[in-house]
Parts: structure tokens; sequence; C-alpha cells
């Protein structure tokens, strides 16, 4: 894992300035601290599981604080991904989640399609996802008030403009999506 | 002047006033926005959370498209795709990534455009510029200048103003012969593109922002980030509902401020089709 | 010609285990110009030793290698044995058989064969060495102390109480240094002024001490025991000889308003001031940028005042020169600097902390000022802004220290203890008050420090929360503390009335350049470099100049003074005699050949080649010439190798030699 993230892990003497920037930890249920401990003690599994980095709303504001320049931020990415990744073995994340994973899953597969993000498409198919998994059927109706709120400033879009070439955004997921080669993010710190 | 322009998913969709407020001011100012040809979307949040290869090679696409256009600058309004368009830029430079995502996204890739952020817009245009170009000074507005997240960092790849005390919007504000004040939320987070999936934390952040903002003696917010817009304007109401409070802050585009005191109507900003107008 | 002895040590079964010492004798005395070869267990025992003397008288030798150890062990003592034997010290060569060959070696016949090598390169050497006499370099017996903080006070009472003359040169008005700024000491809570000011009074006082206070090192010329001194006195525009001290002056001063340097801008100073009561000396000066009579020839009133006639507003800068042949730095420390602001490219602020933009908001230093019982408050703790009593005071640790995106990885020490402290003297002043301190560790290594912290925890009800503080921001006269408790994992919010920042330690400002005048290192921060970190604290590389104190890296004051009297002693070792004894193992320049080009004088890094010329008997000039100062030399042996004449060559290791050992492997 230390080696796929974009820094050193081992730099991080946990001093705590990532937790006491983030504008959530005081939700989450690992502190932004205590998961690189987790990972610095090869304890993975209960990071990948962490409520916390679906929490966390990537403000990068622990990155751009940390005195050992530890990008916490991208080892949140990484966690992300890493618990989704199924040739990894795919980490149930803890249910109250369900809702972000599901709508970043959401847009991407919308932006897959179109080429563009579709408004409509994306918060229909999203709300469906979330009313079947959690049971909670007014999910479908919240916010409904929005719409025509929305529509009479213009904001709603029906039918958005999509992207002309959506074979090469097609082209570009498949490509992203085949097995994980090296972590490319630039010269690995030290 | 002509610029490149990548406007966005958010900026094409239900943030479009953001781009009529653009259209109007930077129209007024001389300023041509050329859209990229069939751009497509940067990724956002979602990419870089669940992607990494897919977070890179959508950003690198439209800086491919844009250096096909011909552009040597690349004007992206939201925040969110200026950051993704950066950090693909700081990883390609000087390595084999370069060829990678050319491949990948089956277009040359230089990745050596200077993408810009609204507040650069003004810089570039000057900020004397600015102020003679000003028909009616807004002096009634005190505002609190909100830059959000990814204006200013991570500060190793924005590169731009200083991330624990910027100025570099009230400087713009100040030309406009506004008023701005000093406050404590400047680049605390609003929760981004949580809005739907995690609207508690949302309202949590915006509840905090906006009543700082008031606590400090603004009148109103200014933004440069279509994200930012929708949590503090549209959801305002449910902040006030959650929280049991009225905050009547108007939440600006800086666009907005400069097209108004150069005598720009509020409808042609599209200042009219915010959730919070001045009473 | 030669008669060279040569001498096999077993070194008990370091060397004879791997080194078959019976055959290398064997060997060795069939090598041309060896005229006794023996080997024994222990050539550096009294019997070892013995039987090298007995050898050189009996067989009338001539030079003598002894195949043992590095010469780091016992070079020394073979050179003395020789010596005692009535051979010239300089003709004993060690061949270095173990640590360069039985030491690294597990193939005994390889290792005898390369032992017999070794000893042969040794045998080609000493055949040409010629015998050398030991320089002798004449000594000033007086020092100087620069810098006259405690460390400086320390070093100076040393080595003037030993008997010899001290100049002390300080940069501010008064000596006492940080330490009489500060209120309380720890571990025993002593008054610091207390502690301190006798020591100033007696540097004051001392007959053998000749203090240039508000003055500066100008610049240094000379040698180890022959230093040239340039001083420059500031103009004080008293004239101290007059100068009572009565203070007329500084009453009547009109111009009240001046951030004060020694309060650290918590407190007001006059135009003319001293900066605190117990000065020494105890004149006053002029701020010549402040000052209306100096700026615009206004005011004047205390030249009026003056009973004395001591005020003096055509005074000027003097430049004066004094000779000694020690000197000592002790330049002490200042904070890190915490707002946006840098001296430096490679450090950054700390915007996110709010210093220099939230009045309560301060440093460490300040805090001391602020709770000292003769500080700009009167002893009364209030807060820079509104002048009310803190009820709720954050210290934050580590704040530039352990911080390598600020550019200080380094650990500064004291501020563990020092924030204990503070929390304690907070405490006693204000009974109702709640300290926070926000940390990382706790360095508390002294002799009863860590009892010291528990302490404040413990009975003086500190709360400790470990993790560090991301933001501070101001809400309704409150400052909003952002802080992390990393032991359960949560962020922990504190509203403030004060917050202390616990700054980092630095060097002193313009230490660099003061280095550089002393030829002595500094690293990446700009601390002096030590000699060796573990054996020299005290010594630089560069002969004659000690360094103590925080200069040298952060410290506290035990250790500072510690480290002043180590410093002490070494310069009277150094003064015990007229004359300072130099190794003739240094270079020399043949003049005759020598060409004036001056290569080695620019490449020398010791700065020890001087342009001179060649005379006849009668003074006519000859030719210009390079020629070595015996008391700079280190003999590195830059010069040799870039003369481009060879006419440049080491004393005990020529080139002659060299070509000898190399030729006789051959």
């Amino acid at each position: 894992m230390g080696a796929l993230a974009p820094t050193h892990l081992q730099d991080c003497y946990q001093c705590g300035k990532c937790t006491a920037g983030c504008p959530v930890a005081a939700r989450m249920d690992f502190a932004p601290n205590q998961l690189i401990r987790l990972l610095q003690l090869d304890n993975s599994d209960a990071a990948l599981r962490a409520s916390a980095i679906w929490e966390c709303v990537s403000c990068q504001t622990c990155s751009a604080r940390c005195p050992k320049s530890v990008d916490c931020a991208g080892v949140m990415d990484v966690l992300r991904e890493f618990s989704l990744d199924k040739d990894k073995g795919e980490v149930k994340a803890a249910k109250s989640q369900h809702a972000v994973i599901a709508f970043q899953k959401a847009f991407l597969d919308n932006i897959r399609r179109n080429g563009r993000l579709a408004e409509m498409e994306l918060i229909g198919l999203y709300k469906a996802d979330v009313a079947w998994h959690t049971g909670r059927i007014g999910v479908l109706f919240k916010d409904a008030g929005l719409a025509p709120q929305l529509s009479k400033r213009k904001k709603l879009h029906l039918l958005p403009t999509k992207a002309k070439d959506r074979g090469v955004v097609e082209r570009i997921f498949e490509r992203c999506s085949a097995r994980r080669s090296a972590h490319c993010l630039g010269p690995e710190k030290k | 002047m002509n610029i490149g322009y990548y406007p966005g998913c958010a900026l094409h969709g239900s943030s479009n006033d953001y781009e009529q407020s653009l259209r109007a001011c930077l129209g007024a100012l001389d300023v041509q926005l050329q859209e990229v040809k069939d751009w497509i979307c940067c990724g956002a949040t979602a990419a870089h959370s669940l992607n990494h290869k897919l977070s890179l090679a959508l950003p690198a696409r439209n800086l491919a498209l844009a250096e096909r256009d011909g552009h040597k600058e690349l004007f992206a309004p939201c925040p969110l795709c200026s950051m993704q368009l950066l950090k693909v830029q700081k990883a390609i430079a000087g390595n084999g990534l370069r060829g990678e995502l050319a491949q990948i996204v089956e277009a040359d890739l230089r990745g050596d455009g200077r993408v810009l952020n609204l507040i650069q817009i003004f810089q570039n245009i000057g900020l004397d510029r600015l102020k003679a170009a000003v028909k009616t000074p807004l002096t009634e507005i005190t505002a609190a200048c909100y830059y959000g997240c990814l204006l200013t960092r991570p500060p190793d790849v924005a590169h731009f103003d200083d991330f624990e005390q910027p100025t570099s919007m009230e400087a713009v504000v100040a030309a406009t012969g506004a008023k701005t004040v000093e406050w404590s939320y400047k680049t605390e987070c609003c929760g981004a593109g949580m809005t739907m999936a995690n609207e508690d934390t949302v309202l949590d952040l915006a509840y905090k922002i906006l009543s700082n903002a008031a606590a400090h003696g603004a009148n109103c917010l200014v933004v440069a980030c279509p994200m930012c817009h929708v949590n503090l304007d549209m959801k305002q109401e449910a902040v006030n509902r959650r929280y049991g409070k009225k905050l009547g802050m108007v939440v600006y585009y800086l666009s907005d401020l400069v097209g108004l005191a150069m005598e720009i109507s509020a409808e042609q900003l599209g200042i009219d089709r915010h959730f919070v107008t001045k009473a | 010609m030669s008669r060279i002895g040569v001498f096999t040590c077993w070194c008990g079964e370091n060397i004879a285990r791997t080194v078959d010492v019976d055959e290398v004798a064997k060997r060795v005395a069939e090598l041309p110009g060896v005229c006794c070869s023996l080997n024994y267990k222990y050539m550096c025992s009294d019997p070892g030793q013995a039987m090298v003397r007995e050898k050189i008288a009996s067989e009338k030798l001539d030079g003598i290698v002894v195949a043992s150890c590095s010469p780091h062990m016992h070079l020394k003592t073979f050179r003395k044995t020789a010596q005692t034997a009535g051979l010239n010290p300089y003709l004993v060569e060690m061949a270095n058989v173990r640590e360069h060959c039985s030491w690294v070696h597990h193939d005994k016949p390889s290792a005898t064969a390369k032992a017999i090598d070794i000893i042969r390169l040794s045998i080609a050497k000493v055949c040409n060495n010629v015998p050398l006499k030991p320089i002798q370099v004449p000594v000033t017996r007086r020092a100087l102390v620069i810098g006259a903080g405690v460390a400086g006070i320390q070093a100076a009472l040393d080595i003037a109480d030993a008997g010899h003359e001290v100049i002390v040169v300080e940069r501010e008005p008064s000596i006492g240094g940080k330490m009489a700024g500060l209120s309380e000491t720890f571990p025993t809570l002593d008054c610091s002024q207390c502690i301190l000011t006798p020591r100033m009074v007696e540097v004051g006082q001392h007959p053998r001490i000749k203090l240039y206070s508000y003055s500066e090192v100008e610049a240094v010329d000379g040698f180890v025991g022959n230093f040239k001194i340039k001083i420059r006195q500031k103009a004080r525009y008293v004239d101290v000889s007059k100068c009572t001290g009565c203070g007329d002056c500084w009453s009547v001063c009109p111009l009240k308003k001046n951030p004060s340097e020694f309060d650290y801008g918590m407190g007001m100073r006059p135009a003319i001031y001293i900066p605190f009561p117990q000065a020494v000396p105890a004149r006053p000066v002029i701020d010549k940028k402040t000052c209306a009579k100096l700026i615009r020839n206004g005011c004047g009133l205390c030249e009026k005042k003056c009973k004395a006639g001591a005020i003096d507003f055509k005074d000027e800068d003097r430049v004066v020169e004094e000779s000694v042949g020690c000197i000592v730095v002790a330049t002490g420390y200042k904070l890190y600097s915490i707002a946006k602001v840098q001296p430096k490219a490679s450090l950054s602020g700390y915007g996110e902390y709010g210093y220099g933009k939230y009045k309560d908001v301060i440093d460490s230093l300040q805090f001391e000022r602020l709770i000292s019982a003769s500080g700009p408050t009167g002893g009364v703790f209030k807060r820079p802004s509104d002048g009310t009593i803190p009820k709720n005071v954050v210290f934050i640790s580590c704040v530039g220290s352990r911080d390598n995106a600020k550019g200080l990885p380094y650990c500064s020490k004291i501020c563990c203890m020092y924030t204990a402290k503070h929390t304690m003297l907070y405490k006693h002043k204000v009974h109702d008050g709640q300290a926070h301190v926000f940390y990382m560790d706790i360095r508390a290594g002294g002799k009863g420090y860590d009892e010291f912290v528990r302490r404040a925890i413990e009975q003086d009800g500190a709360k400790y929360y470990r993790g560090r503080v991301s933001k501070i921001t101001q809400e309704n006269g409150k400052l909003v503390v952002r802080g992390a408790d990393t032991l359960t994992g949560t962020p922990v919010t504190i509203e403030a009335d004060l917050v202390v920042l616990a700054s980092a330690m630095r060097p002193s400002d313009g230490v660099e350049e003061l280095a550089q005048k002393l030829n002595i290192g500094y690293d990446e921060h700009g601390f002096l470099m030590e000699s060796h970190p573990k054996l020299r604290p005290v010594e630089t590389n560069t002969g004659g100049v000690f360094i103590a104190g925080a200069c040298q890296a952060p410290k506290d004051i035990p250790e500072s003074v510690a480290q002043a009297s180590a410093a002490a002693s070494k310069v009277q070792v150094m003064l015990a005699a007229d004359e300072l004894t130099r190794e003739p193992e240094i270079a020399a320049i043949n003049e005759q050949t020598c060409a004036a080009c001056y290569t080695c004088l620019h490449t020398c890094p010791y700065h020890a080649i001087e342009r001179a010329e060649v005379r006849t008997g009668r003074g006519v000039f000859i030719k210009n010439t390079a020629r070595v100062n015996a008391g700079l030399c280190m003999g590195c042996g830059t010069c040799v190798s870039v003369c481009p004449s060879k006419s440049a060559d080491l004393q005990g290791f020529s080139e002659q030699q060299i070509y000898a050992m190399v030729e006789s492997l051959a």
C-alpha cells in the first residue's frame, strides 16, 4: 500500500495537524492521522473499511498543512480506490457511506456514457440506487421541490448537450479500467 | 483578447448562471471566450476518488484538445476543473507519463499551456483597467471573499496566492469600489460535491461559512467556484431551516460584481437566477 | 646507508591471529635498508617500548618502523619513545597492519603478504624522512569573548579568574543576553535576573575584563595565538565616562512610545533609554532612528537636563584594535520569526496562526516579559490587545521546530520545559486561569526535568493535548484555536484569550558573516560547527577559536554555562605558556623555484599562505614568492597538488617519499 501512495508514509510523525484542520474530522470513525497510523502498522484492512474515507471532502487542508509534506489527501484517494477495487478484493465499506459511494460511481458511469455530465440522469439513477439499497423510498422525493425552482431559473436541462465523440470517452474509460500499473503520480518523494 | 475556455459540466448544467455572468462581464471587457471543441468532463471528485488513472486521463484529453485548438492559455472558471488540469500538467512534467496519457486520450499532448482561474483572468486584464471600466462603484457592498479549497490548494500544484491568507480576490473586489471584510472562513471547505450524497456535511459547513461572514460584517459573499455557489446559495434555504436562521446573504460570482460596477444589469449577468437575491 | 629498525607487533591476537608475525619479521629483515627486525606481543607496552629504545641505541638506528595499529592510536607514543632514545621523533613511521590488514582479512597467507607490503611502503617512506622540529608560535595571552549572554559571561569570568585579560564584545547596549529578559528559569523557578545580575556586575567590575558594550567585531586577522581584532564601538551619543546613570535624561525624553527591544514589543521605551534597570553598563543609549535631535535637530531636552554634561550628539562610531590569542564565540540565539516574512528563502512562516495579525498571539519571549515581575505590565498578567487578564491561555509547542515544510527540521530542546514553566507561572499569577498545551512529544531529559513537567500537569492543572494546531482565528475578541488530540483521534477546539507560540531557536542575526570573518564553519541553519559532535563540542576546526552556548545548537542555561566553562578551559590550555607548540608536518615552499603564481594562496582552505618577498641580506629585492604561515597551516596538501612548479611540498609526507613508496611495491 505504501508503495502505491504518492507519498512516504514513514515520514508521518503523528502530529495530528491534519486531524486538527479537517472540517469533517468530528464525524469520522478514524481521524486522518489515525488512518495514516493504521497504514504505518500495515493494517490497511481497517483503513479500507473506515467510513472516514467517504466522509472526506477532499479539501486538501491536511496535505497543505502537513509539516512532513505527507500527502494525506492523496492517501485518502488511494484508500477509496482500493476499497472498491475488485482485483484487490472489494471491501464492504460502511453501510452509512453507501450514498456517497453510489453518487461517485453514478457520476463516473454518467460521464462514461455521455462524455459530459447529464445532471437529471445522474440524479435519477443515483436516487434510484440509494432507494433500492437502503429501502428508504423517501430519498426519491427528497428535494423534489428543487426541480421546479431550478426549472424556473432555467437551470434544469432535461436534454443536456453530450460530447460528440463519445467513442473516445468510452475507450479512455476502458483503458483506465485495465489492471492497475505502477502508480504514476510523478517522482516518489525521497 | 481571445482565450481558450473550458466551461466544465457545472457551467453547462445547473450553474449556467455562472457562464452567463462570465460572458456578459468578460465580453464587456473585450475578452472573447473560445470554447474548447468537444471538451469532456474533467472527472472532478469522482475520478480522483475512484480511479487515479482516469483522473489524469480525462483532464489530459481536455489539455490536448485545447492545444489542438491552438490555445496557449486555458480559462477554467470552475476550480475543480482547473485543479484537475493543473494536477495532470504537474504529473506529466518531464517524464514518460505524457506519452502514455497521449496514447490513452488519442491525442497529442504537450501540457505546456497556462491554466487560469477567474481571478487570474481579472489579473491578466489588469486591476487598473478594471478600475477605469467602473462606472458605478459598488459602495453598498461589503463582501466576504470566499476562496474555497481548490483555488489555492494544494499549494504546490496551484501556485496561486497565499494559501493561508489570500488577498487576490479582495484586490479585484476593491477595484469595483466595494468593501471587503477580514474573516475566518476564507479557505474553509464548503463540502464541494457532497451536496446530494452527504447533505448533512454541506449544511454544517455552509452554515459556518455564511454565519462567520455575517458575524464579521459582510452583507454578501463573493465566490469564483460553481460548487461553492450551489452550497452557499441554493442550499442557503436548507441551512436557514436547519439552524433556525434567516441569513439572507447574497452570493455573487466575482464576475457579477465586476459586471455590476460596469453597469451591466443584474438580469444580463444572471444574478436574478440565484436562489438568494437581494430583498 | 639507512639503518632502519622494524618492530612488528602482535597486538595480542588482533594481528597475530591473521598475520604470521614470525614470517613477517623474517621476510622484512631481508629488505634493503633494514638492519634489525623483530616482533613482540604488545609493542606499545613498557617492555615493548624499552625494546625499541634498546635497539635504537645498540643498532644505531636512524629510522624506525612500528608495524602495528593505526597511527591514531600510538604514533605519539612511539615518537616519544624515539625521542627518549635520542632519535628525532619524526624519523618514526607506523605501518598499519591491524585496521588495514588483520582486522579486515581472514586468509592468513594473503594477509601476511599484504602486511609485508604495507611495511615495505613504510620503510621506503622512512628512508626519505628528514628530522623535523615542532614549531613554536608565540601567544598573546589574552582572550576575546564575542557575545555576553550567560555563556559569554561565564566564559569571560572563568578566563579572567584564571589570570588572563579578557576582551568582551557585546552587540546590545547591555550584557545579559536573553536570560536577562526571562521571568523565572526552570526547573528551580529562580528569578532569572536575580541569579544573573550578580554575574553581570562581576563582569562589569572585574579588573581583568575589558567590556566593549554596544559594539561589534568588525574584522579578524591573524591566526591562533596571534589574532588582531577590529572592534566597532557604536555611537551611544552618551559619554559613559561622565554619565552617572541618574536617569534624568530618559525621564524627560518626550518620545516615549518606541517599541522596546528588551520587551520584544510588549512595552515602550523612550528615544534615550537604558534597556532595563539592572543593565551593565548602566548607561543609556540614544536610538538614532527616532531621536528628534539627531533626525531633525529638534528637542535636545536630555542634553539640557543632564547635570553631568554627558550627552554628546556629535558622537561617532569608533574602531579600536585589540590583540588576543584565543577567541570564544558565544553569540546566542534568536527566536524564529513566525510571521509570513522570513529572512531566508528556505524558511516559511505560519500564516495559519495569525501571528502579527492578532495582537493576542504572541511568542514565548514576549510571554516572559508579560509575566515578569519587572516586565512592561508591572507583574500583572495582562493581554496585549485590551489589557484584560486572560482566563484561558493556549500554549502551542513546536512552532517552527520539527517542521520540515517550514524549513526547520530540528527540535529546539528547551520549549517543552519552558512551556511547562509558563503554565505554572501563569497559574501562580491567575489562580482561576486554565492553561492548555498542544504538544507533540515532551522532551524533558535533564535533572529533575520530567518531574517538573509532571508537576505542571498534576499539581498546577495544566491541560495537555497531544496534537498540533491547524489554525487560529479570531471571533468576538476570543482566539479560536483548532487543534487535535491524537490520543483520542479527535479535533479539539479551544476558545482562548491569549495564545503563546513556542517558537524555534535559531542562531542570532549576523552569525554567518561573523563566522566567515573568523573562518569557522556553520551548518545549513547557521549554527556554528563544532570540531567533533561527541568529543570536541566546544572547539572549531580553526585553531584558537572556540564556541559555547546556543550559537552551537539549541540548549538550555545549564548546558550553556557548562559549555562556556569548557571553552574557557580550552582557552586556558592555550594561554598557559608564552608559546604554542604545533606539529611540524606542514607545507613548505621552495622559494628558489616558486614562480609566485599564488595558485596555492587562492586554493588554501585555511588562508595559510602569504605573499612574501625574497631579499638579499642588504634588503635588495630579488623576487616575489609564496610563503606558508606555520601558525595556520594544517598540512592538508592542497597547495602541493596545485603548485605548477612543484615548489610546494609537505614536510613529513613529501612527493619524493610518495614516489619512493609507490616504487617500493613495483
